[in-house]
């Protein structure tokens, strides 16, 4: 019987020929990655227990992004905090506010992602990272401070699921779409503890950086890790970011899944999660007359250099609806420099668009455009929990870069296929 | 270990509910317990007494990673919490927390709110003292324990 990607790279790191479903492994870490919410208590634990120690300061990538640039006291000594470990213990691969971003758009972005590897991080979202064929699942503070001082973790192998998506995207449907598409069908815990491999001709077709908004949301549906067997683009995405070797698994033909399930993704139409599950699709265009306060584009979901022209392009020239303000946070200083190139910043802020520099900031409710009670937000993030972006009642709908954009410029929820 | 039931009986209750991020600025485990439940249950802190148990439906502790919620609910007083099933990195935590997790299908119809509960983790048994009845469930693997013996998962890997 033949191996998924994912049961082939955790073999591999566990020291075995072969894993199966359900065994418990130990399993090699080849990048622990850090953020200022969920380190700052794992160092804690780690100095009480007298363990305050790093496996390899050059496998720890240190990127603060949720509460930074400090947004009171409190964040600013969590900050302060991770900076002083840093110091510390010498971590060379530490991003300051300035050259940081949101993390998981860092971490590709930068090089360190490669397939084949593995990754945690203190972030549910760390299952962004299979996009590039790693293994990368999010953690918490124990589990992480136990990465940064062992470089291992245990892992129970998950059962994998195939979505094969076949078909072609029409015009203003996006890889949002089609994510938000398998959410809704198979709910928030349809692929519970398990391994989601993207496979199928939309994939194929999908630029690297819409792969990473497909396994960012594995975990909206309660996957352990998202994952895309790589290819020629995920080769060339990786080559030019860095010189280190790799190696590249993927799945056998006669590997097992749990379940295979087939979506035709040419009749996919702009979606909108409504509150309170990302499982809550429905097509855009049957909203009818939903008044919105707040647009948010940005986010380790969508806030890449692609997302970003989307949304100008449809922005360009226009001006956003009065009585409904619009927030954009490139995902990372690199992305925000580049759209300072483009002139997309200067579109949004001609648009009226906020425009600040990257941060998780609103996207979890913590600043830069929290929401109040009676409070509507269309938002490219990946949650729409109760109280998410801030007042437990306020609401939020997600959608793709392009649907919000539409829905700036008209304050109600908007198809954005008319405006292309 | 003996408890009052704080029944929830709602699927995917999430971390963001049980300690929404406007309180992630700290990871003191007193000042999180202050806001557990918050979003779910305003007067949540003020019901629980030391060892009271938490009884939900499927998906408990689904969306973010943030431990801050076992801390939040631990801090509380909750002693266990008692749901259909469990989010993967929820459950996890747990484990490496040694805070006691249990995964048990039937029961809404067995637990209601204010019932008093003794579960027995090992044995796999949750008895119903309101009711007199009792239900079965599957005990957590032994590393489980070995991990909740040594008194968390650092404890256990320390060198």
């Amino acid at each position: 019987m033949g191996m998924t990607i994912t049961e082939k790279i955790l073999a591999a790191h566990s020291g075995r020929d072969t894993v199966k479903p359900g065994e418990l492994v130990t399993v090699r870490l080849d990048i622990v990655m850090c953020h200022d919410v969920t380190t700052p208590p794992a160092i804690s634990m780690l100095v009480e227990k007298g363990m305050d120690s790093v496996f390899d300061p050059d496998k720890i990538v240190v990127i603060p992004d949720h509460f930074v640039p400090n947004k009171d006291i409190k964040s600013a000594e969590l900050a302060k905090r991770l900076r002083e470990w840093v110091k510390r213990h010498g971590l060379k691969n530490y991003y300051e506010v300035g050259e940081n971003g949101v993390c998981h758009v860092v971490l590709p972005e930068d090089g360190w992602v490669l397939p084949g590897r593995t990754i945690i991080c203190g972030d549910s979202h760390t299952c962004t990272h299979g996009a590039l064929g790693a293994f990368s699942t999010g953690v918490g503070s124990t589990d992480l401070a136990a990465a940064i001082y062992s470089g291992e973790l245990w892992f129970k192998v998950p059962e994998s699921m195939k979505f094969v998506l076949y078909g072609s995207l029409g015009k203003g449907v996006y890889s949002k779409d089609v994510i938000l598409e398998v959410i809704r069908r198979i709910g928030v815990d349809g692929a519970l503890y398990k391994a989601m491999e993207f496979n199928g001709p939309v994939v194929d077709e999908l630029s690297v950086e819409a792969r990473f908004t497909l396994t960012n949301m594995a975990i909206e549906a309660g996957g352990k890790n998202g994952i895309i067997n790589p290819d020629e683009k995920t080769l060339e995405y990786v080559r030019s970011r860095t010189e280190k070797n790799f190696t590249v698994y993927t799945s056998d033909p006669d590997a097992e899944y749990s379940e295979i399930i087939e979506i035709d993704c040419s009749e996919l139409e702009p979606m909108v999660a409504y509150p309170h599950l990302p499982s809550n699709g429905r097509p855009a265009k049957q909203a009818g007359d939903v008044k919105i306060d707040q647009v948010y584009i940005g986010s380790c979901t969508n806030g890449r250099i692609e997302d970003l022209r989307i949304a100008a392009n449809i922005l360009s020239g226009k001006k956003i609806a009065k009585g409904t303000r619009c927030i954009v946070v490139p995902g990372s200083t690199n992305v925000w420099r580049q759209a300072l190139k483009e002139g997309l910043l200067e579109v949004f802020s001609s648009a009226n668009c906020f425009v600040s520099a990257s941060t998780c900031g609103a996207c979890l409710g913590g600043y830069m455009g929290v929401l109040a009670a009676g409070e509507r937000c269309v938002s490219t993030t990946n949650r729409n929990f109760v109280g998410r972006m801030g007042s437990p009642g306020s609401e939020v709908y997600l959608a793709s870069p392009a649907t919000a954009a539409a829905t700036a410029l008209t304050g109600v929820i908007t198809d954005p296929r008319d405006m292309l | 270990m003996q408890g009052k039931a704080h029944v929830y009986m709602r699927d995917h209750i999430n971390t963001d509910e049980i300690i929404p991020a406007r309180y992630l600025v700290t990871d003191d485990e007193k000042e999180l317990a202050l806001h557990a439940m918050e979003d779910i249950d305003i007067d949540f802190v003020k019901k629980i007494k030391t060892g009271d148990i938490i009884v939900a439906g499927n998906d408990f502790g689904c969306g973010s990673s943030r431990e801050h919620a076992i801390w939040a609910i631990r801090g509380s007083g909750i002693s266990c919490v008692v749901a259909e099933s469990f989010a993967r990195i929820f459950y996890r935590n747990a484990i490496n927390n040694g805070f006691p997790v249990v995964e048990c299908k039937v029961i809404s119809k067995v637990i209601s709110d204010g019932d008093e509960l003794e579960i027995h983790l090992r044995e796999g048994i949750i008895k119903n003292i309101s009711t007199g009845k009792t239900s079965g469930f599957i005990p957590l693997p032994d590393f489980a324990f070995e991990i909740a013996e040594a008194g968390g998962l650092l404890q256990s890997i320390k060198k």
